[in-house]
Order: structure tokens, then sequence, then C-alpha cells
């Protein structure tokens, strides 16, 4: 009896393990779904504030051209933290470090299909 | 006999005329490409629900809850918002491409289209309905529009200080044939008067708080209230006492505590004023917050599933429903008026983006727009009546707005 229980708790602490690994071996690259997630977001949820195509609303535009020459870890500690005193809101309570920065690369690389 | 043949005379003449009649019109008061024309029929159980991904509106009937037709080519339709004439047959739409685009609700189809600025936000008809004004980002400002052939007449720009631009926002109609809005970035109120249409005489209040980010009109026209973003507190104007300037109300709601960050915007123009109390979002904070409208002061703070977006009221004020902001928006929550309770919590589904009253209140439609579904329900039973495809639905609109003071 106190056998299978330690055998089957080994068993969790392996697959909770691998799951552990899976997810740092794709930290530089998002599941496919998670990344149609962000983009939606991205194009539906930051686009009420910077416009569904992100040339720009209440708050400013979020396309290529107008990012460039910003480094990407600025930009990245802005989606994170926020702009105090704006409406921009600290995203890292709902977003990780690794998208926050999947999806600065995006905005910088311009998104062409957000779902 | 000879009276006879008069009788016949006429009938002929008279069904000459009706098939004369119907060669003119052709189809145009026909509805949808399945119907047999011409249809003749009233416009007032109608509305447009904005269909914003694809540029598209639906033209609905909420008498028998269904689609009519779609309208297409409309452009960039996120955060798109409608007004309508005062015979509630043309629709006009507000994109934040800023295109305006004006539907005819009968035939089905654009009778005129504008790009009238590069990045639009609302808009509003005047009193008398032969103005429409556009509130704008970029370039900020207000441009007003003949309603009838969509001509511009007149440019106010948001210029202030020594800057020539800010983002207007909240802007409403109002009596004696007044626009008011917010200049976001200024944080100033204007009221432009339009009785020489070419020539608005603009007055304005300056200093009225930090980043007015959208305001309301109260259903009798008199009190103009912009929500402050940069700051606690609303800001208001009473428009029977313009003399006495912006007041700040609300003032000590909320000090001191850490507000949450808004993943969304909350949304005044709907906002609910129900058995004298006025019914508002907090803002940062998962409240609703009851003000006396007499004396402005809050009564009583209603805590609600999130952060609330719209607060409106069934048009008889019994009920009050509620929306919220990313991440909480798939539900919706009904507060009582008379016991301030929340009375249900439904969960229509992912990102409810909208809700809009039958003109009585009997039903109410939310638009679900990661589920692309419009769902209509009973605001009684609170069941679900039936449910209508559409393509990421967002604002919906019926043209009972007609008539409403303020839109």
């Amino acid at each position: 009896m106190k056998m299978a229980r330690k055998r089957a708790r080994l068993s969790v602490t392996i697959i909770v393990l691998i799951g552990f690994s899976s997810t740092i071996a794709k930290a530089g690259e998002l599941p496919a779904e998670r990344q149609s997630a962000l983009l939606h977001l991205l194009k539906h949820d930051c686009g009420s504030c910077h416009g569904m195509t992100l040339k720009g609303g209440l708050g400013p535009s979020l396309l290529p051209e107008d990012l460039a020459g910003k480094p990407a870890v600025a930009l990245e500690r802005i989606v994170s933290d926020g702009v105090p005193g704006t409406p921009m809101p600290p995203w890292k309570t709902l977003l990780s470090p690794a998208e926050v920065s999947w999806l600065v690369n995006q905005l910088l690389q311009g998104v062409t299909d957000a779902p | 006999m000879r009276l006879d043949c008069g009788y016949t005379k006429y009938i002929v003449l008279i069904s000459l005329m009706v098939l004369a009649g119907i060669a003119v019109t052709g189809c145009s008061y026909g509805h949808g490409k399945h119907d047999s024309c011409p249809v003749v029929r009233g416009t007032g159980d109608l509305g447009v629900v904005i269909e914003r991904a694809s540029g598209n509106v639906k033209i609905v009937e909420t008498t028998r809850g269904r689609e009519i037709t779609r309208v297409e080519g409309l452009g960039d339709l996120s955060h798109a918002s409608v007004v309508y004439s005062r015979d509630q047959r043309f629709a006009f739409v507000f994109g934040r491409d800023g295109g305006l685009t004006k539907i005819d609700m009968l035939a089905g189809r654009i009778a005129k289209r504008v790009i009238q600025a590069g990045n639009s936000i609302g808009g509003a008809i005047s009193q008398d309905g032969t103005l429409i004004a556009v509130s704008n980002y970029t370039p900020g400002g207000v441009n007003v529009f003949s309603s009838d052939s969509l001509e511009l007449i007149a440019e106010i720009p948001a210029a202030y200080g020594n800057k020539n631009s800010s983002k207007v926002v909240g802007l409403v109609e109002a009596p004696g044939k007044r626009f008011i809005f917010s200049l976001y970035d200024a944080g100033e109120i204007w009221i432009a008067d339009m009785n020489k249409p070419a020539n608005p005489v603009v007055t304005k209040y300056k200093n009225v708080g930090k980043l007015p980010y959208d305001a309301l009109i109260t259903s009798d026209g008199r009190y103009y209230i912009a929500g402050l973003f940069g700051e606690d507190g609303m800001a208001m104007l009473d428009l029977w006492r313009p003399e006495q300037g912006v007041k700040r109300i609300l003032n000590n709601y909320g000090r001191g505590e850490i507000k949450m960050p808004v993943y969304k915007m909350p949304h005044l123009e709907g906002w609910a004023i129900a058995d004298n109390y006025a019914f508002v979002p907090g803002i940062g904070r998962n409240d609703v917050l009851v003000l006396d409208k007499q004396t402005w002061k809050q009564v009583d703070r209603i805590p609600v599933h999130g952060q609330p977006v719209f607060v409106m009221a069934r048009p008889d004020g019994r009920q009050v429903w509620v929306n919220f902001a990313h991440p909480n928006n798939d539900t919706v929550q009904v507060i009582d008026v008379p016991t301030r309770k929340i009375i249900k919590t439904l969960k229509p589904g992912k990102a409810v983006l909208h809700m809009e009253f039958t003109p009585r209140g009997e039903r109410v439609w939310i638009s679900v727009r990661d589920d692309d579904r419009l769902d209509i329900f009973d605001t009684e039973t609170f069941a679900r009546i039936s449910s209508l495809d559409a393509d990421k639905p967002s604002g919906i609109f019926f043209t009972s707005r007609a008539n409403h003071i303020g839109l």
C-alpha cells in the first residue's frame, strides 16, 4: 500500500519534471497554440487602445516603423511593468517574460496575420 | 354605366402609378439577397451590429431577433460606434480609421462614405439631426459634417497651450444644438455651439483634471461628466449652470488605495441612471459605484466580478447590467436597483464586449466576440432566447437611440 503510494508519487514527480523541462526547451519558441492566443490578445485587447491594426489610438502606434530604434529590452519593460501615469497597464501578471519577449519581437518585425 | 367606366379608369390609373412606383424604387425596400422586393416597413425595430475584424455591419431586427442583411466595406471597425438620423432610416458609423459611413437601413447598403481623419473614436448627431460631429485622435479635434451629404461644414482643431493637437474623447450632443467633448491630453472640456454651423462658438473649460478618457451626458441633457484616468474623481459640468464651471465629484473615492491595472478602459456612454441614483464603473477596481443624483456623492459601492466596462440600466431603470474587462470578460452580472444586490451572474462566453437593450427592455442583446456570436437574453427570466452568428461582434446599436438626448 505504502509502496504503491510512493511509486505513484515518484511517477508524478517524473511527469512534472518532464513537463518542466519541455517548458524550458520551448522558452524561445512558444507552442503554436499559445502564439496564436498571444496574437489574438495583441489584436483585440492591446488593440482596444493601440488600434486593431496597431496604428495607434488612445495609446501610441505599435507599427515597426514607429518602434524602430527602441531597444527590445526597453519595450519588454514597458509591456511587463506598464507606464505609470498613463493607462498602459503592467502585463506581467498575465504574461510570462518569455511571452512578453516574443510579443515585442513580433511587434518589431511587424505582425502580418493576427487571428 | 358611365359611373362604372369612371371607376375602371381610376383603378387602371392607380395600378399604373403603383407599378411605376415599384419601377422607380426598384428593390430598395427589399431586405437581404433572398427576399423578394419590395417590402415596405418601418425602421423602429432595426439595429446595427459591428463586426469589428471584418469591417462589416449586420442590420438586425429586434422584433423577431434576426439578421436582415450585412453591409460590407466599412474599413477598420475596432471601437466603432453608431448614431441614427431622427427618422431612424440612416445609421452613421464611426470607424477607427477615420471613416464616416452613412448606411441606408432600408436599402441595406452604404449611402455615402468619407474618410475624414487618420484615427477617430466616436461621434454624435445634433439636436436637429442636421449635423454629424466626429471626434478624432489624429489629428486631434472635432470635424462637423452635414448629415445629409457628409460634406465637411466645420473643423474644430483641439489645440491647447502651445500644442497643436490633443486627442478628443467623450463627444456628446447637448440641447441647444451643441456638441460637448473632452481633450484627453489637455485635460479640458469644450462646448461647441453649432447654431451657426460653419462658425462654431467654442467655450473652453481648462484644468478639469488629468487624462479625461471618456464622458457621458445624463439623459435630460443637463450634466456632462468626464471620467479621469490620471487622478481620482470625475469632472462634472452642469449645463443648466455653465457659468459655475466644472466641478470635481467622487473626489474621495479610492483615495490612498492602490489601483489594480486596467486592461480595458471603461466606457461611460452607457452609464446608468436608475431610481435617482447613478451607477458608474469604478476604474481600476472591481466595483460599481452608486452616486446620489442630487448631491453627486457616493452612497454605495457594489463589489462585482471584475473591473466594469459597461454599466447599463435597463430602459425602465429596474436593473443594471455590467460587463467586465479582460481577463474577466466572459461574464455579465445583473444588479437589482432597489436592493443594489447582484441577482444574476451569466457566463455568455469568451469576450463579452457590449450589451444593448431592446427599446423597452424585455430583451438584451449581448456580443460575444471570441465565440463569434450574438446572444439574446430575456431580462426577466435571464433565459437565453436565441443566438445569431456574427464575425467578431462588438458594438450593438438599435435605432431607438435616434431619439435619445446625447447620442
